[in-house]
């Protein structure tokens, strides 16, 4: 793996409002990991919200304004990364289309083409092949890896995070039964449609069990908290993590949603 | 039919209590999603197909009046006649003006899902006329006064043990001891039963999946045979379809039937696909003496000129319902009017208004299922946003759902504050939870600790732990600088 040098692409982190409020561990996983990739990571602090919650309930002007503020915050780098299918999704497909045919088009296409999910980043943008030694030498323990929506079907993440973890010696990856499948939390969803929401994620659950691993991965926290609260509220032992804690070796904090004993 | 729509989130609640339905539901992955998977696979160029079929599509409602000309001249040249409907009340109407011109009592149909649209049943049972369901899933629906849950599948609500209770009640001329449990048994029965009024109807009305302007032919594909008897044995036939399904050539029907049956029951071809063409002519063994096409518009040409013309692109196969996990959840009939799942959601506000259904591109994860199985490639989840945003411009989202958004994009667009916000919020949740880690119940968010605890977050921000990296790093760096 390449050293950071002056030379090092310089990657903006979009940190996602999610992992700066919630989980910050998640945050500074992806910046171990993207500078283990050999780059330079610098964290703007004019972001905030990639503009999502307006977007999805129809508030294009609020959403706009969040997304003309974003694409400022990160015009000095390299690559725009995000922890995040459903935000890095956001950044990369949607904000063109918010712009489209307006003058702001040109400036907007050429920011997504900067953008980047964090697997997606690692893998195919920097070839990384294996998790470095370090981060992961002493994890053991099997896994299951639920495919989030945005990320696998807008940005084709499917293999990019499986090849990463099978690379970890003491890491069993076992597949669940339709980890394709939406886990049913989908933002506002969740609140607005709370007991179609519950029925998806009771599904997802069942499925999460059945694989009998000792965690459940996935590159969004916005369905690992919905995962982890029904699993907890089931009083399922499951542990719940951002894929990017695992990779990192940072593991220290608890699992999402666990008590801190 | 009866809008419902309003009441999907109780419809929602009632369907997910409902264990037949939820055992009948479940079928759904290991069936017509996992052959319709099957039947991809054995189909290398079945992608390409489908940019195939998309393009298509979208040439022919860029000239859809053009194509729509030629098929009504064709059908005239034939022998048959256009009516053309606006509405619903229209196309009805036409509809029963024929019945009555023929004198008619008796009428069969074929599966129709526009027929459902414009409440034909009703309507002809309403001025004395028997109507019968010649389908067996819309048998089964009309022997028990429902309407259909699927646009292909119009009784996949139901399970086979309900449907052998039906029967045994409704036939109850027949033998107590008969054994009714295989489905060939059911389709044998009902066969028996629809064979008499076959042959007896005086009027035979059938939907199309797809009119060909070339030759002023319309298709219907099904599997039980009973479009063709329905449409060839009374005398007169009546065809009820909308303006979108006109395609210009016999080969670009054959392309979409390629598609069409594998995205819907994953078969190459469905059993029988039959095209018609005119009335009678001479020489002919069979067929009806008198033909006609009833046109409805309802909403499509304005769908047209607007931002959600894909939607017409649709050539319902059913494929995204399938494949929808809130449709997977909850069934056809909580959606609340004809056309359930995502393309309902896409389409039905086009139809009867977003006021009526603001409720279904709501119902949505966005989770691009139905997009990434669709045929013909339509961009549901973007064309469900496109109607998000004409509520949000109307102000039909409760107030306080429309404070809060702003409240926060307005925090969202001002970093200083929204990171203030965030690092009190965040210390103050973990605070609140303590050790526990999570909520049971939480605020302003019952809607989600009704069902699941809610993690609790780690107590610093991100930015907190960026700027606290930062100052450690920076500071033996400027120190190692100074001279």
């Amino acid at each position: 793996m390449p050293e950071p040098t002056n030379k090092s692409p310089r990657v903006g982190l979009f940190v996602t409002c999610l992992v700066d409020m919630f989980r910050p561990s998640v945050g500074m996983a992806a910046v171990k990991l993207i500078e283990a990739s050999g780059c330079d990571v610098v964290v703007p602090t004019a972001q905030t919200c990639c503009g999502q919650p307006a977007y999805n309930s129809g508030d294009r002007k609020d959403t706009k304004a969040i997304a003309r503020q974003t694409i400022a915050a990160f015009e000095d780098v390299d690559y725009v990364v995000a922890p995040s299918g459903s935000c890095a999704g956001m950044l990369k497909s949607h904000y063109p289309r918010l712009f489209a045919e307006t003058p702001e088009a040109e400036k907007a296409n050429a920011f997504a083409g900067r953008v980047h999910e964090l697997m997606q980043f690692l893998v195919d943008v920097r070839g990384m092949q294996i998790v470095p030694d370090a981060f992961a030498n002493d994890f053991k323990g099997s896994v299951t890896y639920h495919d989030s929506c945005s990320g696998l079907r807008e940005l084709g993440i499917k293999e990019q995070p499986r090849k990463l973890l099978t690379s970890i010696k003491g890491l069993q990856l076992k597949e669940m039964s339709d980890c394709e499948i939406c886990c049913g939390f989908g933002g506002t969803f969740s609140v607005k449609f709370s007991d179609i929401s519950n029925a998806m994620v009771e599904k997802k659950t069942a499925n999460i069990a059945a694989a009998e691993t000792d965690l459940i991965l996935a590159g969004d926290l916005g369905c690992l908290m919905n995962m982890a609260g029904k699993l907890r509220r089931q009083g399922r032992k499951v542990a719940c993590r951002h894929v990017a804690e695992v990779l990192a070796g940072e593991l220290e904090d608890p699992p999402i949603g666990a008590p801190n004993d | 039919m009866k809008v419902t729509v309003h009441d999907f989130k109780s419809n929602a609640r009632s369907a997910l209590a409902d264990t037949q339905l939820q055992e009948a539901l479940s079928g759904l992955p290991t069936g017509l999603v996992a052959q319709r998977a099957a039947a991809r696979s054995r189909l290398p160029e079945f992608e390409d197909l489908r940019d195939y079929g998309r393009d298509l599509r979208n040439h022919t409602l860029e000239h859809l009046d053009v194509y729509l000309e030629r098929y009504e001249d064709q059908v005239r040249q034939a022998g048959g006649h256009v009516h053309w409907a606006k509405t619903p009340a229209e196309a009805c109407d036409a509809i029963l003006k024929i019945c009555k011109d023929a004198d008619a009592r008796l009428v069969t149909k074929g599966k129709s899902m526009v027929s459902e649209e414009i409440g034909l049943n009703d309507k002809l049972e309403a001025e004395g006329l028997e109507v019968v369901e010649t389908d067996l899933g819309e048998y089964i629906l009309q022997i028990r006064h429902e309407t259909p849950s699927h646009i292909i599948a119009p009784a996949i609500h139901l399970t086979q043990s309900q449907v052998e209770q039906d029967f045994r009640r409704e036939h109850d001329h027949l033998a107590k001891d008969r054994k009714l449990v295989e489905p060939a048994e059911l389709v044998d029965e009902a066969r028996q039963i629809l064979r008499e009024k076959f042959v007896n109807a005086d009027v035979g009305i059938t939907g199309a999946n797809f009119l060909i302007a070339e030759t002023g032919s319309s298709i219907i594909v099904t599997n039980e045979g009973n479009g063709d008897l329905t449409q060839s044995l009374a005398k007169t036939h009546i065809v009820i379809t909308a303006i979108d399904k006109v395609v210009p050539t016999l080969d670009d029907a054959s392309a979409l039937l390629r598609l069409l049956a594998r995205s819907a029951t994953g078969q190459e071809f469905t059993s029988y696909t039959t095209f018609s063409t005119g009335p009678r002519r001479a020489g002919d063994p069979d067929g009806p003496e008198n033909y006609h096409v009833v046109l409805l518009d309802n909403g499509r040409s304005e769908l047209l000129g607007s931002e959600f013309r894909e939607v017409l692109r649709c050539i319902r196969c059913g494929a995204c319902m399938n494949h929808c996990p809130v449709y997977n959840a909850v069934g056809g009939h909580a959606y609340g009017w004809v056309y359930p799942g995502p393309i309902g959601a896409a389409l039905n506000p086009g139809l009867i208004g977003i006021d009526e259904a603001g409720n279904l591109p709501n119902a949505s994860t966005f989770c691009g299922r139905c997009e990434s199985v669709c045929p013909m490639r339509i961009p549901l989840p973007k064309l469900m946003r496109q109607w998000r945003e004409i509520e949000f411009e109307k102000g039909n989202p409760p107030l306080f759902v429309r404070m809060a958004l702003r409240g926060w994009a307005s925090m969202a667009n001002w970093p200083w504050a929204y990171h203030l916000f965030a690092r009190i919020m965040s210390r103050a949740m973990k605070l609140a939870a303590g050790r526990k880690g999570a909520f049971s119940w939480l605020p302003l968010a019952t809607g989600w600790t009704k069902h699941r605890d809610f993690p609790a977050p780690q107590g610093k921000t991100f930015q907190d732990l960026w700027a606290e990296r930062q100052r450690a790093t920076i500071k033996p760096a400027t120190q190692g600088e100074t001279p």
